[in-house]
């Protein structure tokens, strides 16, 4: 299935979680993740199911003002 | 006077801070002006963000995030670029689970260009922030209205601007901030953006402001590690005066040197009769 990531296009197995998709991706510690707008905690990028079209956004920190 | 002394401590959400200054961590030249300047500041909380993982900078956010948590000054994320209250709760969200804070300086902004807050969302925002258990800095104007239903949504502390973000103007509206600290005497309140120089962090301690939040000003100096030092002992200056009890100004002049006793001034004779010579 389709899906983007940091607004790039991705594809992946239909029955991926979220955390095959972060593990594909190269998310690299530490990060937060929101799907489709809404924060996934940690304990659940294991379980929490894709559909296609899903927007995933991977943060990591940065400076700030 | 040292400001570092938890004598005379600034209090957010009960917590004391030894310093009254906060300091962004951004549009430094190099991770070494920003860690140098850390050092001579010595400021009671940093400010970071979050942003989309780039392959190319990985390893560069990894050693700046290192850079802060070797110097363990405490975090201050901020939800900097959020335009909705949606994007600012999943902000706060993800940045408390990788800051491990539950401090979050709020931003909604309500307009690019002069990235003023949107104060309606803001109070909205604030109120869900702090029912999740947040302890919010609001980024708000001086409009004291919008301060005061920022704290009666739960916020314990208001961060007005002095100018917009990065502008260095110092204070536009100084009737409007002096105005917020008359009417919110108890309320801790931090000067937060437009601030350019020293001397305006030390004004607006004088006016009895509680803290000050800056970054362009200290990352954009030709010597960033200087000029954080200098608006230390600004913030420190204008929190002496302020403890100090400064003189009223007048209108007319009043000479500090006592007349009596001037040498050279010739006086009439109080009884010589009119008309006759001296």
């Amino acid at each position: 299935m389709d899906i983007r990531i940091n607004n790039h296009p991705f594809s992946i197995v239909d029955d991926a979680k979220l955390v095959d998709a972060l593990n594909a991706f190269g998310a690299k510690p530490p990060f937060a993740v929101a799907l489709n707008g809404d924060f996934v905690p940690r304990a659940e990028h294991g379980s929490r199911a894709l559909t296609s079209g899903d927007r995933i956004d991977v943060v990591r920190p940065v400076a700030g003002g | 006077m040292n400001s570092h002394n938890l004598a005379d401590a600034l209090i957010l959400y009960g917590q004391p801070f030894a310093s009254r200054m906060l300091l962004g961590t951004s549009r430094y030249p190099s991770l070494h002006a920003l860690e140098a300047s850390l050092t001579a500041a010595r400021p009671a909380m940093v400010t970071v963000a979050l942003r989309r993982q780039l392959a190319a900078n990985g390893d560069a956010q990894v050693g700046f995030f290192e850079t802060l948590k070797r110097h363990g000054v405490p975090l201050l994320p901020n939800t900097a670029g959020c335009h909705t209250v949606d994007e600012v709760i999943t902000t706060a969200h993800m940045a408390r689970e990788v800051f491990e804070t539950d401090w979050l300086k709020l931003e909604l902004i309500g307009d690019d260009y002069t990235l003023q807050p949107d104060p309606i969302g803001l109070i909205e925002a604030a109120d869900k922030l702090i029912r999740a258990g947040f302890k919010v800095l609001p980024y708000c104007t001086e409009d004291l209205v919008v301060g005061r239903r920022l704290l009666d949504v739960g916020c314990e502390a208001l961060m007005p601007w002095g100018a917009p973000i990065g502008t260095g103007k110092g204070v536009v509206n100084p009737y409007g901030l002096r105005t917020l600290r008359e009417r919110l005497p108890d309320v801790p309140l931090i000067v937060d953006a437009g601030l350019g120089v020293p001397s305006h962090a030390c004004q607006v301690m004088e006016w009895g402001y509680d803290g000050v939040l800056l970054n362009t000003a200290v990352s954009q100096a030709n010597l960033p590690e200087v000029m954080a030092r200098a608006f230390a002992s600004a913030v420190e200056a204008g929190r002496a005066a302020y403890l100090a009890g400064p003189m009223l100004e007048r209108d007319s002049a009043e000479a500090s040197t006592p007349v009596v006793g001037v040498p050279f001034w010739h006086q009439a004779d109080v009884t010589h009769e009119p008309g006759a010579a001296a």
